[in-house]
């Protein structure tokens, strides 16, 4: 923390010369040894060090694949071929990275479910909050770039829906979608200035990293209960203890069982979190019949196409593009959405049920983002068949089937000569895919505009802890402790 | 010389370094600006790109009731012989009830003579919902109302390239192309 004193005394003649020089070895020991931490952090704030494993891991494995891949259209596909079958172990290397890619979404999207359930965005952490949203934002960047690398078909067409969506922007959409092009459409251009700024966009993540964590040490960190770490010397030595070993064991031995989940992916199902669809060479003229974007990117997709309807002057494209960066831009806005004074949901037994049924939104939502949103969830009836015809007194009509064979029997035995009928399949009432979608964006915009901002004027939350201290030792607990 | 003489550490012309402040900061901006114009500029389609923009198609080679698809710059294009079925159903339709209204005339170009080619439709092959390539007559599915359809996100299509029913927001736009002769057409980007 900022009023914590430095505790470094350097011992060797060279630690005290280069001390007085650049005192980098201070600032390594003030933020990761003596640091003092929280002493009842869980193992869900173990996902921060697995990030930062995440991170080197994947620059790592992509400055070591950049030796081998090249961007042109012509040789991209190809060369992550050979990379797979020809360079020494390159099949690991790029399973590594891929899968790594998921890893990192999936131990972020943990660490982010943290931060909303303990608060951690409040007062005064905000600045710490919205730079990981800016981390966040470059990550799927970094993803969706480096998705289009390989050149496969969803590589292609998935790459050619984002920079599509940009096209909805009026006005200047298309002016600006040609520039990222650089070009009327997605060629040879476009893949190298993908691949280069994929290359980029991780550094400037390391960067915000660093920015993150000075964030992090400023106020220190937040704790379950909430309640912040008592400031004076007393106090902070019950709340507290040091970054090492506590926090260092503990984060390992997180990361290695990160790393044996993250090793039975690489080793025993590389390619389950991907689409068979990318190992297709990308073919600009065959659109796959189901464009899906990677499993981390589907609940927004799914709020993408969940807007089917216009409002106003602004269209169901432009909508569904405004929603879609709305529930990412929203997350900017959290800590002065929350109204609660009390941070952990612990003590909001209210909130801490809207928070769940966050946690299923969030999840439902990458269901309906894997769907075809026309597909039944619950049908109600069964499609009918109908044949429109023209009568003998030359009126159109329709008949109506429920078997095909019927229907087919209909239209061609039952027309007089030279008139034409036609067979179209008119679908049953069903509560769809979309709809659920409909539904769960709802619920996704009102977790964070109406139900926080509301919930913390209007709820009764628990007693907090006095601190950290007491809720260790279970004083915060209403019944007297008994009598040792 | 003669303000050096009389005080020389004690007057500050405010004025003057007002202008000094003003003309390095406007230059420094200029300078930024210039840089940026560069940096912006450089990620626009470069001359070769834009070269490779338009084609001559001999339609003649369309079989009925079929279609091909040509790539000029990357972006597909549909090029449909329709049957007398299809224009049939393209040019009966209540231009009120057409979420994008044109009609079939409109998105055809006349030849030479002044004659359409009803026969020859040509439309940009990219879905105007989100740029997914539709399926068509080769791919054994023409959508519910005999066109193209788009199966990203379900946009159906009819024989005059109009949108009927889905999210897409318009028709597939038609192209600048003209008839070069009465079986090649020149389409440009």
């Amino acid at each position: 923390m900022s009023g914590h004193a430095s505790t470094y005394e350097p011992k060797t003649g060279f630690t005290k010369w280069l001390d007085s020089r650049l005192p980098v070895v201070r600032l390594a020991y003030d933020s990761f040894v003596d640091f003092p931490t929280p002493k009842n952090l869980n193992y869900w704030y173990t996902f921060g060090g697995i990030l930062a494993v995440c991170l080197m891991t994947q620059i790592l494995t992509g400055v070591v694949l950049a030796m081998h891949y090249t961007a042109t259209v012509d040789g991209a596909f190809a060369s992550v071929e050979r990379i797979m079958r020809d360079v020494p172990y390159g099949w690991l290397i790029r399973y590594i990275h891929s899968n790594g890619a998921s890893m990192f979404f999936l131990a972020v999207y943990i660490h982010m479910f943290r931060g909303l359930y303990y608060g951690s965005y409040k007062a005064p952490r905000e600045v710490l909050w919205i730079l990981g949203v800016v981390i966040f934002l470059l990550m799927m960047g970094t993803a969706f770039l480096g998705y289009v690398l390989p050149w496969g078909q969803m590589s292609y067409h998935g790459a050619n829906v984002i920079t599509g969506l940009i096209g909805a922007v009026p006005v200047v959409g298309d002016s600006i979608k040609a520039w990222l092009m650089g070009g009327p459409s997605i060629g040879n251009q476009t893949l190298q200035r993908f691949f280069s700024l994929h290359y980029l966009l991780p550094f400037m993540i390391a960067g915000v990293v660093i920015l993150h964590i000075w964030a992090l040490h400023v106020p220190g960190n937040n704790n379950p209960t909430g309640v912040e770490a008592r400031k004076d010397k007393e106090g902070l030595k019950q709340d507290t203890v040091p970054f090492h070993p506590y926090y260092t064991v503990k984060d390992g031995f997180a990361i290695v069982v990160f790393l044996i989940i993250f090793a039975a992916f690489v080793f025993y199902m590389p390619n389950v979190l991907g689409h068979a669809d990318n190992y297709i060479e990308a073919d600009p003229l065959v659109t796959p019949a189901h464009i899906v974007p990677e499993w981390y990117l589907l609940p927004f997709y799914a709020i993408l196409r969940a807007i089917t309807f216009n409002i106003g002057p602004i269209d169901a494209k432009l909508l569904g593009v405004i929603a879609m960066f709305g529930a990412i831009a929203v997350l900017f806005f959290l800590p002065w959405l929350d109204t609660s004074k009390v941070k952990s949901m612990r003590y909001r037994p209210v909130a801490r049920q809207f928070f769940f049924g966050f946690v299923v939104a969030s999840l439902l939502l990458g269901w309906c983002g894997a769907a075809n949103p026309d597909d039944p969830i619950i049908p109600m009836g069964s499609d009918k068949l109908v044949v429109s015809y023209t009568d003998a007194n030359g009126n159109e009509a329709t008949q109506t089937y429920e078997e095909y064979a019927a229907a087919s029997t209909f239209r061609d035995q039952k027309m007089s000569e030279g008139v034409e009928a036609s067979i179209a399949v008119e679908k049953a009432a069903a509560f769809r895919f979309v709809h659920l979608a409909q539904l769960l964006t709802l619920y996704y915009f009102a977790y964070f505009l109406v139900i926080l901002p509301l919930l913390g004027l209007r709820e009764n939350p628990k007693d907090e802890p006095a601190s950290i201290h007491k809720a260790v030792l279970g004083h915060d607990r209403a019944a007297p402790a008994p009598a040792e | 010389m003669s303000d050096a003489q009389t005080k020389p550490h004690e007057t500050v012309d405010e004025d003057r370094r007002d202008f000094i402040h003003i003309a390095t900061a406007a230059t420094a901006v200029a300078g930024a600006g210039a840089l940026a114009y560069v940096f912006v500029d450089q990620m626009n389609a470069a001359s070769d790109t834009k070269a490779a923009s338009s084609l001559d198609v001999d339609v003649s080679k369309v079989p009925v009731g079929g279609e091909i698809r040509v790539l000029i710059g990357g972006q597909p294009f549909f090029i449909r012989h329709r049957t007398s079925a299809e224009i049939r159903s393209a040019q009966n339709v209540e231009l009120s009830a057409l979420p994008d209204p044109q009609s079939d005339e409109e998105r055809l170009v006349p030849m030479q003579s002044g004659e359409y080619n009803r026969a020859i439709l040509v439309t940009s092959g990219s879905c105007t919902h989100l740029g997914c390539v539709p399926v068509g007559p080769a791919q054994g599915n023409t959508g519910d109302f005999g066109g193209w359809y788009c199966p990203c996100h379900g946009s159906h299509y009819d024989t005059s390239g109009r949108i009927r029913r889905g999210p897409a927001p318009s028709n597939l736009p038609v192209p600048d192309y003209n008839w070069v002769s009465p079986a090649v057409i020149n389409i440009s980007l």
